[in-house]
């Protein structure tokens, strides 16, 4: 067991940690890693929940913790802590040193010292200042939860808000050296419709990133409708029928079968796993010709945005397809040493007690040329998903997804409204049957869980046309 | 830092800040896991996490609450002050105590104290555990999801009122999913989860075997067509479904509208006679139990269903106090506390004589589907309208030979499932998440790729 013994001194946010933190890489390199990085989170979150006129929780959150991560060759070995002394960060490294069983000190890397701060906090450091206090998201929730109350077949209202806010520390034996702050407040809505033996949801979750006075202006009348409008539409709704047909996906948050069914499967972590039918298709055809999808870190304010990931690098914008072919993979450090793709800014985890991994940001399927209209006419038997629920892929790709707005197209039009619709497929299958992309691309927030924990992310499409899906109902 | 540590310097700090009641939830753990890839040490990981969640009642009664993981004098103070901040927020129509039985006798296992393993030892076995599982047959290329991991913690509940009660534990659990390829067929996938106290307590040989046999089973496999079948649920599939469905029994989803019962709904029936569930945290089978919930409450066992009625709700201390009884031991900790159930336990009543014994899953010749594995439980559940639309693993069973489904869901009303099952096996199985045995139901939609 390697044991340091220096006198403790400790992170201290908004101060300068430059020397300390060059000791504590230097003390890994020293001991024989080919590569040392440090996460250092500190966090203040709080979350409040409006339930029909009442404020029911208030809940604040803080901490700080550190992830240190070593690599030796390919291997890595990572530590959190929540101890942020040198002592602590420390032993954090000898422990990781002891798991990868490096004993001797032939390490390939050199620690010249960490280059100057590039400093992304600057402007950003009085958002948490500037976000609106307890009392106004209490007000703001309560009058959302009383704009749902439009009816007696409304029994359940339901408005939640969450401000996540977190100041990192990114250093690593590279020379990386970065401080950034991220601020993400997310709002939802939730109603349940009842009449006699029917019922019905309607949900709606709206976020950003990086704008302190967004939830002072979120349009909620807007939401309460849309929300209202989906459980009223829904609440008679007749099971759909199973079986083969078309379908065509709405924009917004329809583009949440893209992140999960293909979108997943372009992560280098996958590509390590040996789970993506894609890992040896680079520049190949593996969608229409009429798709092409993106994944970016840049769109200003957007729920999956960041100035820099969480290895330090700045994010890019990544065409993942172009016209139906295959042109990159998201990659984060371990992917690139691992699968030799070039790092693209797509390093995330949920906070500090993660590694980071290569994860998906604001990733959508660029709009197209046709109407909503021209897609639908194009449909004789089918259905329209105009609102999707959450989804899941299995390990060889398959994936399953819940419509929880839909209804029956019948010779170009769209007829009555179904329920229990499921959407049921693989993306090798499915991908070069996204025949027709419409024209009106938009974007929505969510959350992606995965090997680095749950991430923000936006999903995003314009109305899409797929050929055949199978639709799992009753 | 130790428990009492903690209680004191809270209590210091509460006086300090003239707060005169508070309670707090802790934990305190280290953990260690390694994945492997073929037989490479993929991901090594060790963490030592401490997380205090404080809840303050400010001198209207109102709860307020914080959360962190800063331990320091500076943060306890932080997170009372920002607990007793919260509070003016306080649901003034709902008022949350202490729980009554706070200061009862607990029932602590008595469980043989495990040391860690540690990194090198754990990645041996997995690393042994991956190469067994691809040498046991030729189509399985990889595995790629598993993990060995140990976890050894603290949990505390202490209160402004002089509860104090904590317990240490250990546990382990291995995971293996083999993926499997032929060719011209599509990739398959499937596994075994274990648990136990300490590695040394899980039989890794049997988790090995499990997962080679089901992922070897699925490598033949055809589509279904899309209709109505006769449907046997694995152990594993029916506790799944319950779950999935607890808030069925669940006082807190009750009193916010989102739970298929009321309040009045107790002795209704809503299973056929036949079926018991129990939710019973203390099982001696099961790994992960705890002596007491969020609020203190001890951990004990309750009748569900009884006789196919409806018996007994899960309570917290608020929804107890709200239904006229005491709380269950099923409570979170939170100024808005959850309810969940810990361990169910399914069993055949002996109101049983309409059952159709003949409907055994071993030696039934008929044509009926075995659902091995639901999943997607987060997308396909509308626990609050009662229905479900979930992709499975499972087999087609006809004249005695089974055949792997391709793919395909089941969907149905919980409901109606529960009143029509129509064989519950005699032989329960230990499962991961409870016990029970084979379930039939007489007709569910099954959506296939024909």
């Amino acid at each position: 067991m390697v044991s340091a013994s220096i006198k403790s001194t400790e992170i201290r946010f908004g101060e300068c940690n430059k020397k300390l933190l060059e000791e504590v890489i230097f003390y890994g390199i020293s001991l024989g890693a080919d590569f040392v990085e440090l996460f250092i989170e500190n966090s203040d979150n709080s979350s409040v929940l409006a339930e029909e006129d009442f404020i029911t929780t208030v809940s604040p959150s803080f901490g700080k913790g550190a992830g240190i991560r070593i690599f030796k060759d390919k291997r890595d070995g990572f530590v959190s802590t929540n101890d942020l002394s040198k002592h602590g960060l420390m032993r954090s490294i000898s422990q990781a040193i002891e798991m990868l069983d490096i004993s001797k000190k032939n390490n390939n890397s050199n620690f010249n010292g960490l280059d100057k701060l590039k400093n992304y906090s600057k402007s950003k450091i009085n958002w948490l200042n500037e976000v609106p206090t307890i009392t106004e998201v209490s007000e703001k929730l309560l009058l959302s939860t009383k704009s749902l109350k439009k009816d007696k077949k409304v029994v359940v209202r339901k408005g939640s808000y969450a401000r996540n806010w977190q100041e990192v520390i990114i250093a690593s034996s590279d020379g990386t050296y970065a401080t950034d702050i991220r601020l993400h407040q997310t709002v939802g809505l939730n109603i349940i419709a009842n009449d006699a033996q029917y019922r019905s949801n309607g949900s709606r979750r709206f976020g950003s990133h990086g704008i302190p006075n967004e939830f002072r202006l979120w349009d909620h009348e807007k939401a309460a409708n849309e929300v209202y409008e989906t459980s009223m539409n829904m609440l008679y709704a007749d099971y759909v029928q199973a079986g083969q047909m078309p379908v065509v996906l709405a924009n917004k948050f329809g583009g949440v079968i893209f992140h999960e069914a293909c979108g997943h499967l372009l992560e280098t972590t996958q590509i390590e796993r040996g789970t993506t039918p894609f890992s040896d298709k680079l520049n190949e055809k593996i969608a229409h010709e009429s798709v092409t999808a993106i994944d970016e870190g840049l769109s200003e304010g957007s729920f999956g945005s960041l100035s820099i990931d969480d290895e330090g690098m700045e994010p890019e914008k990544s065409i993942l397809i172009k016209d139906g072919i295959l042109k990159k993979f998201l990659s984060d450090r371990a992917g690139e040493l691992r699968t030799g793709h070039k790092r693209t800014g797509s390093g995330r985890r949920q906070n500090y007690s993660f590694a980071a991994a290569s994860r998906m940001r604001n990733t959508y399927i660029a709009k197209g040329e046709f109407t909503k209209e021209e897609l639908i006419n194009s449909i004789s038997d089918g259905l329209y998903c105009k609102s999707m629920g959450g989804g899941s892929v299995g390990a060889t790709g398959q994936f399953n997804f819940a419509v929880e707005e839909g209804y029956l197209i019948k010779n170009g039009k769209l007829t009555k409204p179904v329920k229990g619709a499921t959407l049921i497929g693989d993306a090798k299958e499915v991908m070069p049957k996204i025949s027709m992309c419409g024209n009106d691309l938009e974007l929505a927030p969510g959350f992606c869980g995965s090997v680095s924990g749950s991430v923000n992310v936006t999903v995003g499409q314009p109305h899409i046309k797929v050929d055949s899906i199978t639709v799992g109902g009753r | 830092m130790n428990a009492t540590e903690i209680t004191t310097q809270i209590t210091t700090a509460a006086n300090i800040l003239n707060i005169d009641k508070w309670d707090y939830g802790a934990s305190f753990s280290n953990d260690y896991s390694v994945q492997v890839d073929r037989g490479t040490a993929k991901q090594l990981k060790a963490s030592q996490k401490q997380v205090i969640t404080l809840r303050v009642w400010n001198k209207e009664n109102l709860v307020g609450i914080t959360t962190t993981s800063d331990l320091s004098k500076t943060g306890i103070k932080k997170a009372l002050k920002q607990a007793n901040i919260a509070a003016e927020f306080g649901n003034k129509n709902e008022f949350t105590d202490f729980s009554p039985l706070a200061k009862d006798p607990i029932q602590v296992k008595e469980v043989d104290k495990k040391n860690p393993l540690g990194i090198k030892k754990l990645l041996k076995i997995l690393r042994e555990a991956e190469s067994k599982l691809i040498e046991s047959h030729e189509a399985i290329k990889s595995i790629p999801y598993n993990g060995l991991s140990e976890s050894f913690y603290e949990r505390i509940y202490a209160n402004s009122d002089g509860a104090f009660r904590n317990y240490s534990k250990s546990q382990a659990a291995i995971y293996l999913y083999a993926r499997a390829e032929e060719k011209d067929k599509k990739p398959r996938s499937s596994g075994s989860v274990k648990l136990g106290y300490g590695v040394e307590d899980i039989d890794i040989e049997s988790c090995i075997k499990e997962a080679a046999k089901k992922t070897i089973a699925h490598l033949n496999y055809s589509s279904i067509k899309t209709g109505k079948y006769l449907v046997c649920l694995s152990p594993e599939a029916f506790l799944t479904l319950m779950n999935a469905f607890s808030s069925i029994f669940n006082a807190r989803s009750i009193i916010d509208g989102v739970s298929l019962s009321d309040k009045n709904s107790i002795g209704d029936l809503i299973s056929i006679p036949a079926l018991n569930i129990y939710d019973d945290g203390l099982n001696e089978k099961n790994i992960s139990s705890a002596p007491f919930d969020g609020e203190g409450t001890p951990t004990k066992k309750l009748s569900l269903i009884n006789k196919g009625k409806l018996e007994n709700f899960l309570h917290s201390e608020s929804t107890a106090k709200i239904f006229n009884t005491i709380p269950t031991g099923h409570a979170g900790l939170g100024s808005k506390v959850s309810v969940s159930p810990d361990w169910l336990v399914i069993e055949k009543s002996n109101e049983c004589s309409d059952l159709n014994m003949a409907l055994e899953h071993k030696n039934y010749q008929g044509n009926f589907v075995y659902i091995e594995e639901l999943n997607a439980i987060h997308a396909g559940v509308r626990a609050s309208q009662g229905s479900f639309s979930l992709p499975f693993e499972g087999w087609l069973y006809n004249n005695g030979k089974k055949r792997s489904i391709e793919s395909a869901t089941v969907a149905g009303d919980i409901k109606y499932l529960l009143k029509n099952i129509i064989n519950i096996e005699n032989e329960e199985e230990l499962t991961t998440s409870g016990i029970s045995p084979h379930v039939w139901i007489n007709e569910l939609s099954i959506t296939g790729d024909e």
